[in-house]
């Protein structure tokens, strides 16, 4: 009775949805256009580029579905050297012993660069006394051990006001950039700030806070311009402020990095993820503009593309359509 | 003996057909009933033997079993894969150290698993929670059970259900757009993240559950010691406070336990305001970590499998389940009492 | 005399004094019985404010994007409908067998009152630990069957997380039938199933919907644990299989009200509204269930 009825509108509504849900399934009857998954997951720096490319890459073949996690560069590798996902995103080079897990598990990967990236140390706007800040500074607030809880204690002239510190978590591969670069020892950090893997978490926190002091990608900079107060880092020439110049010139040292994706070859045999590796690297240039980071320069990424030429599979159903004015290197060698 | 549902049994009904037979009134007779029995909704099935009835009864028996079971199959499942990961945590830490160590940087170096900032942080929510929700709650139960009109009644106990229905990321969402900027306008000193807020909006979230399970109680207590005490002359404050209250403590005492027991398990409204800094500190201004946000915290992180940062989530996990199991089996024997003593 | 009537018709002066205290009382008792009605009043005012201009017709047609102006709920609704849809095909059918097996098969004796107290108490158990257990379980133990971090996985997770809920609910629809039908049933010779299938369950049929519905309406809300199940990742496409990756509507929220820029804000502000509204009307259908079907005994 009532059972019946509810099992069988919940079952046509299930049905309903999955008609709806999008043109065709797994291996496109018509050959031209994409299907299948991609798998990325990775580092929350590069997350916003990844995501504005799967999301134009999607308009573009809406067969094809594109997941993109958050787990931190970190994380990512590991599910990525366990072969599930297809890419990695990652503010930072792979480590050895990251390597050596893909390699034993027989995975082969390409690095490739997207985008150029000022790590960036911000405060409050209400923050009208510090414009500026030393690496020595950086590395006695952040260095583990570090009783550092005053900004008067950073720098002669500092008023008394509590410092909060805010960071990305371990996870994060600008923690380990930072930590490197700053503290000259990776993952040395002190740990009694307020981590967070999600970079928009510390944004809401270094705006809320007046005494707060945090740093991530550029770009979460960018997007939240009349809300942080940006700081410039003395490397030992003087002070320079991250912008694109200055992040692409790499005069604004030592926090300039580059930030990558890496691919798997069997992820690459896929012709779904092969496209949409070729459409990051050919159309991807504005929108990382848009993003917040700094592009590569045109021959740069045509260099990137080059990596991945002739390392995709000979798939049957190579799909020709993977972007407008597809002049570069094919997948198939029998174009 | 074969049974066939489509006929109609002869030697009862002596009242005849007149009466309505689908329900209502009708049913409260013998014959009523009957008519219900026979005439209920059914298709005629295959006619099997004693034997072949016997055996479908046995295996219906037997499939109804396994889905009872089930429930049992979910506790001990939970319990397996909680003490199971934990234990090869707790090589790695000594149980002392994780229960009673004041520093959680699990996922800096140098290590430290001592549990009690996370504790001490779900503890300082539920506090606040409580300080909230008992005296509102017990508030308003008192009033829903001795003051208020009917009409007034089914207007207002709706909308608490209401309150208790909303789900727990709608508070989270509002504590962090609402209640946090007000209450920094009002406190100085407050940080953006902060357990006040978070524990404020708990707090409202298990004010229902205190209001009704103490209504209940209070419900319970028999009319008689109410008109006793009437007929000695009380006022409906005096029979209120001083009769009925305590008549239903044993019901209102549960609600509280399991109310405190429900804001210790709250997740989303404490991850989205309360922050992610495990500090051991009972200043309500602070950004704490619940045991609950820090279980979100690493999951978000998809930390690897088998590694100590991983087993620790089932450690925290394990302790979580275990004080939230000790507090609902008190609130419960609590609630038996009384229901014991009036039922 | 005068003097002693008038004692009597007056009130005694303690008594109004006591009285007052009386009326001051009832108006505090009445004024936390208001205060979660104010709450909860500006809660849905505040989100109506930040979210109402948000619900455009793209808001439903589109998915989750950088550009908070092209942004929707597309994902994240259906992978809410059909998360719900599996949990209704799972913990009913589940939920209604265990309570019927409690309530006419199972002898009163400890085994009985053992699961019913593993019941009760698995009702209590804070959701984010069916979270753990469903990521031990169901993604990484059962992956050939579910898929890992799909639809399936995190139904059946939910499905445990509500099934004490529908068995409860169900044991007392089943126990409020009168003992009466069925000794007629079984004095016409009728066997414990057939009882059961024909007089029991269709006369405790509206309770249990009723229960079911309102689990599931709890369900609809269910957060962390789904987060624990890696739901939480950029997904532009609606599910087409149950081993499909998935995201649902809380968590939606969570994501948006977790940015910082104000669209992001409203945007979530907007999905809580969809949520909100799925909700009541989920209640309404329940109550106007249990009220259309009451039986009277």
């Amino acid at each position: 009775m009532i059972a019946r009825t509810a099992r069988f509108s919940v079952s046509a509504a299930i049905l309903a949805l999955a008609a709806c849900g999008g043109p065709g399934g797994e291996g496109a009857a018509d050959g031209s256009a994409l299907s299948g998954s991609v798998e990325v997951d990775g580092s929350s720096t590069v997350f916003p580029i990844t995501e504005a490319v799967a999301e134009e890459f999607q308009r573009m073949h809406p067969g094809t579905r594109v997941t993109v996690g958050v787990s931190g560069t970190g994380g990512g590798f590991k599910r990525f050297c366990a072969g599930e996902t297809d890419i990695s995103d990652a503010s930072r080079p792979i480590k050895d012993s990251e390597a050596g897990d893909c390699r034993r598990n027989g995975i082969e990967t390409t690095e490739l660069r997207v985008a150029w990236d000022g790590l960036s140390v911000v405060a409050n706007p209400a923050n009208d006394f510090a414009d500026c800040l030393t690496v020595d500074e950086l590395k006695r607030i952040w260095e583990p051990g570090s009783q550092v809880n005053n900004w008067s204690q950073i720098r002669q002239g500092f008023p008394d006001r509590q410092l909060i510190l805010y960071g990305p978590g371990t996870d994060s591969g600008t923690f380990d950039y930072f930590t490197e670069a700053i503290v000259g020892e990776e993952d040395a950090s002190r740990p009694d700030y307020t981590p967070s893997e999600d970079d928009n978490v510390l944004v809401q926190g270094v705006e809320g806070d007046p005494g707060s002091l945090g740093y991530f990608g550029f770009a979460y900079y960018e997007q939240n311009v009349e809300r942080l107060k940006l700081l410039g880092v003395d490397g030992g020439s003087g002070c320079v402020r991250p912008s694109v110049e200055t992040i692409e010139s790499g005069e604004y040292a030592p926090l300039s990095r580059p930030l990558f994706i890496y691919v798997s070859d069997r992820g690459l045999a896929k012709p779904q993820v092969q496209a949409f590796v070729e459409f990051y690297l050919q159309e991807g240039a504005p929108l990382v503009r848009e993003v917040g980071y700094i592009a590569l320069r045109p021959d740069q990424y045509e260099a990137e593309r080059a990596k991945i030429a002739g390392a995709g599979a000979a798939a049957p159903d190579t799909a020709a359509g993977t972007g407008p004015g597809q002049a570069g290197p094919d997948t198939t060698g029998g174009e | 003996m074969t049974i066939d549902p489509t006929s109609r049994p002869v030697n009862v009904d002596p009242d005849g057909p007149s009466r309505d037979p689908d329900g209502g009134r009708g049913v409260a007779t013998a014959a009523g009933q009957a008519r219900v029995v026979a005439g209920a909704p059914h298709e005629p099935g295959p006619r099997l033997t004693g034997a072949g009835r016997a055996l479908k009864e046995r295996a219906i028996g037997a499939l109804l079993s396994l889905a009872g079971a089930v429930s049992i199959l979910t506790t001990v499942g939970i319990v397996v894969v909680l003490v199971w990961e934990s234990v090869g945590f707790f090589r790695h830490v000594p149980v002392r150290d994780f229960l009673t160590g004041t520093v959680w940087t699990p996922l800096f170096q140098p290590q430290h698993f001592g549990v009690l900032p996370l504790l001490v942080g779900s503890v300082l929510i539920a506090v606040i929670a409580s300080l909230i929700a008992v005296p509102l709650g017990l508030g308003a139960a008192i009033y829903l059970s001795e003051y208020s009109p009917r009409r007034v009644r089914a207007v207002l106990k709706p909308i608490l259900e209401i309150l208790a229905g909303i789900p727990t990321v709608v508070y989270g969402y509002f504590a962090l757009t609402f209640v946090t900027p007000v209450l920094r306008h009002v406190i100085p000193g407050l940080g953006i993240f902060n357990a006040l807020s978070a524990g404020i909006v708990v707090g409202i979230m298990i004010l229902p559950l205190i209001a009704s399970l103490s209504e209940d109680a209070m419900a319970a207590v028999p009319r008689e010691l109410r008109q006793g005490a009437y007929a000695l002359g009380s006022t409906r404050f005096e029979v209120a406070t001083r009769v009925v209250t305590p008549a239903a403590l044993s019901g209102i005492v549960a609600s509280f336990i399991l109310a405190v027991s429900r804001a210790i398990g709250e997740t989303m409204a404490v991850v989205l305001a309360a922050g992610m800094t495990p500090q051991l500190t009972f200043d309500p201004r602070e950004s704490v970590q619940t045991m609950t946000a820090y279980i979100v915290q690493v999951s978000l992180g998809d930390t690897p499998f088998g590694s100590i940062e991983y087993q620790s989530i089932f450690a925290v996990g394990l302790l979580l389940f275990m004080v939230t199991l000790v507090m609902n089996i008190f609130g419960r024997g609590f609630l038996n009492r009384y229901r014991e003593v009036y039922a | 005399m005068s003097d002693a009537s008038e004692r009597l018709l007056s009130t005694p002066p303690d008594l109004v004094r006591r009285r007052r205290w009386g009326r001051a009382f009832e108006l505090v008792c009445l004024g936390t019985t208001v205060v979660g009605v104010v709450f909860l009043a500006i809660m849905l005012v505040d989100i109506l404010i930040d979210g109402a201009g948000w619900l455009t017709g793209t808001f439903f047609t589109e998915s989750p994007s950088r550009i908070p102006s092209r942004a929707g709920i597309k994902p994240a609704l259906a992978g809410t409908l059909w998360l719900m849809g599996l949990v209704a095909l799972i913990a009913f059918p589940l939920g209604v067998a265990a309570a019927v097996y409690l309530e006419e098969y199972a002898a009163r004796n400890w085994i009985q009152s053992v699961i019913q107290t593993n019941i009760a108490n698995l009702a209590g158990v804070p959701s984010i630990v069916y979270g753990i257990l469903g990521l031990a379980v169901f993604v990484r133990w059962m992956f050939a069957l579910t898929g890992g971090r799909s639809v399936l996985s995190g139904a059946l997770t939910i499905s445990l997380l509500v099934l004490p809920v529908i068995i409860i609910a169900g044991q007392e629809a089943i126990r409020a039938v009168p003992g009466s039908i069925r000794e007629a049933s079984y004095g016409l010779g009728a066997t414990r199933w057939q009882t059961v299938r024909h007089h029991v369950l269709p006369n405790a049929l509206p309770g249990i919907m009723t229960g079911t519905i309102l689990a599931l309406s709890r369900a609809i809300g269910e957060t962390a644990p789904l987060i624990m199940m890696g739901a939480l990742t950029f997904i532009a496409f609606v599910p087409e299989g149950p081993r499909d990756a998935f995201t649902v509507l809380p968590i939606q929220i969570f994501n948006w009200a977790s940015r910082p820029q104000d669209e992001f804000r409203n945007l979530a502000a907007a999905a809580i509204i969809v949520l909100l509204v799925l909700l009541l009307s989920m209640n309404a259908v329940a109550i106007w269930m249990r009220n259309k079907y009451r039986k009277e005994w």
